[in-house]
């Protein structure tokens, strides 16, 4: 059952993540990211990191997905299907990357160590130990704000960089 | 007593499924009925009195005018999303009963059964998660309608329900705060107050020592409803029908049928969050839990099953009343008014919210304060002096004695001066 969950929701992942690239139509491509996110945090709770899952669901499918829909039909780019803008240099450069890219990956995967062995967690089931002690949400609560409290807090002051400066670049009359 | 296990739960949580399914939809069509009968009798007339008795059968009559209706197709339309939209507007509305206890653990002779579908270890944030995809449907619905008031009305919906998700997010922080979790049948537990086994509760119903959460969790509910005062997204009065403008027969059916669901749920989520969900007051006979080991404490049996299932329809079916006692009495918010409303009063005062709760937890522990009914009733007394603070200082007496709501200077003039902003989103 686990395994067909896996399959089912690995090829609704890709197949969309593929559709959002092909696509034509700008509001297609956001619908066809919703199913890759949604997918994705099917993955999560195959995995049990069911936080994870409810959160990829909030922010991403369900508040950053929306703005982009908004701003896509705000901009009433939905009805009019958009001739390819980019330049063959640019396509074979984007090519190039997303193959190294992957390649990256499988190399990591096949040669890399397992990160759950690699924090020291070698136990015959470290993931069920780790929810049965501290649920769902303390299992990624206590190291992020005990072992990776710097990191989260640089992350979020890059958000505010970011939001500071969205704010000052859509400004139109001086302070 | 144990908890189901294997093929015996596979088989009770379908037919949980299939009659907790059965069982919304019937509540949604009484709900529907009910609304058209305290509308007559608000509006002094007699609402619907020709079908069956008394017009009890008005609401089955409509159904069979949703099937039977021609189904309009506009030549405008996006084929795939156009068709998809109902369906996105009602599966979120439905699915959220999912995670809601009805009534306490009833012992059978295969083990106890919870009267809730899907107890998620991640309790309300799978009420945010699928709450945030209700607005799908509204924005796809208004969209690929290629019609002018229909996307009106899909821009509307998309701007003000992301805005009021914010907010309600925000207003349930404060029970993760005094809960320490976030799974529902907890909360429930929470309310009801425990002594010995188990983490400690508080028993005191939520609404009283986090009262402020509580009526801005109750607006922002009600705006994620889109029921007036917040049916920008429909004013008939401006978009004919908003984001359904272009939808006839069972496709509008769904639309409809999702509102009412959307509205139960959002009763049901006010129920357990704030008003003890299935707890009946003033008895511990019902104080039933189940620890996170499977240990069973209290006394499970079929008729305390059926007492807590009718406190918790009864506490549901109050607050659908002043839903709809709220619809037939107010008018519906100008759209600056609205956004106002959400990002200048509820954000703020939320936030501002979870800092004191959080102080007010820090305080009360540093001092030793006993987790149960003093720390509540410390609580209570912190939220009452804020409830005032808010009410009559903060919002000067507005929302309390229902004075008009003018506003001068902030967002409505600014973004008519420097042309963004919601006036010209309205006239592009």
């Amino acid at each position: 059952m686990t395994e067909f969950l896996f399959f089912l929701l690995s090829a609704a992942a890709l197949l969309s993540a593929v559709f959002v690239v092909v696509s034509r139509k700008p509001v297609a491509s956001v619908m066809f990211l919703i199913v890759t996110l949604f997918s994705l945090a099917g993955l999560f709770v195959l995995l049990e990191a069911h936080f994870l899952a409810a959160v990829q669901v909030i922010v991403y499918a369900g508040a950053i997905m929306v703005l982009f829909l908004f701003v896509v039909m705000l901009l009433n780019l939905g009805h009019v299907e958009l001739p390819d803008f980019r330049s063959a240099m640019a396509r074979l450069l984007a090519g190039a990357f997303g193959i190294a890219l992957a390649a990256f990956t499988a190399w990591t995967l096949l040669n890399g160590s397992d990160p759950l062995t690699a924090y020291g967690a070698s136990a015959a089931d470290p993931i069920q130990s780790v929810l049965k002690a501290r649920g769902a949400i303390g299992a990624l609560a206590v190291p992020l704000f005990r072992t990776y409290l710097v990191p989260f807090e640089v992350t979020s002051l890059l958000l505010l960089v970011a939001i500071i400066g969205s704010v000052v670049l859509a400004r139109k009359e001086a302070p | 007593m144990e908890t189901l296990t294997g093929a015996h739960f596979v088989w009770m949580t379908i037919f949980k499924v299939v009659l907790f399914f059965t069982l919304l939809m019937l509540m949604v069509g009484g709900v529907v009925m009910f609304e058209r009968k305290v509308a007559g009798f608000i509006q002094d007339r007699s609402g619907p009195n020709r079908v069956g008795p008394w017009g009890l059968l008005q609401t089955m009559a409509d159904g069979i005018k949703f099937l039977l209706k021609e189904e309009t197709y506009p030549d405008a339309a996006q084929a795939v999303f156009y068709l998809l939209a109902p369906v996105m507007a009602m599966v979120p509305a439905t699915i959220l009963f999912a995670v809601i206890p009805f009534a306490s653990p009833l012992p059978t002779g295969w083990g106890l059964v919870h009267m809730i579908v899907a107890d998620v270890p991640v309790g309300f944030l799978y009420v945010l998660a699928i709450g945030s995809f209700g607005v799908y449907g509204v924005v796809m619905a208004g969209w690929s309608s290629g019609s002018k008031y229909a996307f009106l009305g899909g821009m509307r919906g998309s701007a003000q329900m992301i805005s009021y998700e914010v907010g309600l997010a925000l207003t349930l922080v404060p029970i993760v705060l005094l809960g320490g979790g976030v799974r529902i049948p907890d909360l429930i537990s929470l309310q009801q107050g425990f002594t010995g086994q188990g983490p400690a509760t508080l028993g005191m119903w939520l609404f009283l020592p986090l009262g402020v959460s509580f009526l801005l969790f109750f607006i922002t509910g009600l705006a994620e409803t889109k029921r007036i005062p917040f049916d920008l997204p429909e004013a008939e009065a401006e978009l004919i029908a908003g984001y359904h403008t272009e939808y006839s027969a069972m496709k509008f059916g769904m639309f409809f049928l999702g509102e009412y669901a959307h509205m139960l749920t959002t009763a049901a989520l006010i129920t357990v969050f704030f008003l003890g969900g299935w707890d009946i007051p003033f008895w511990h006979g019902d104080n039933i839990r189940v620890l996170a080991d499977g240990t069973v404490i209290g006394d499970p049996t079929w008729w305390k099953t059926v007492l807590t299932f009718l406190s918790f329809t009864i506490k549901t079916s109050l607050l659908v009343t002043v839903f709809v006692w709220i619809r037939w009495t107010l008018p519906r918010f100008r759209y600056d008014q609205l956004m106002e409303l959400g990002w200048k009063f509820v954000i703020v005062a939320a936030t501002a919210y979870v800092f004191v709760v959080a102080g007010s937890v820090l305080v009360l522990d540093r001092l030793g304060v006993h987790f149960g009914l003093p720390y509540a009733a410390i609580l209570t007394g912190v939220n009452v002096v804020l409830l005032g603070l808010l009410l009559f200082v903060v919002d000067r007496g507005r929302l309390a004695r229902g004075a008009a709501y003018t506003v001068t200077r902030g967002l409505g003039r600014a973004s008519r001066r420097s042309g963004t902003g919601p006036a010209a989103a309205g006239r592009s």
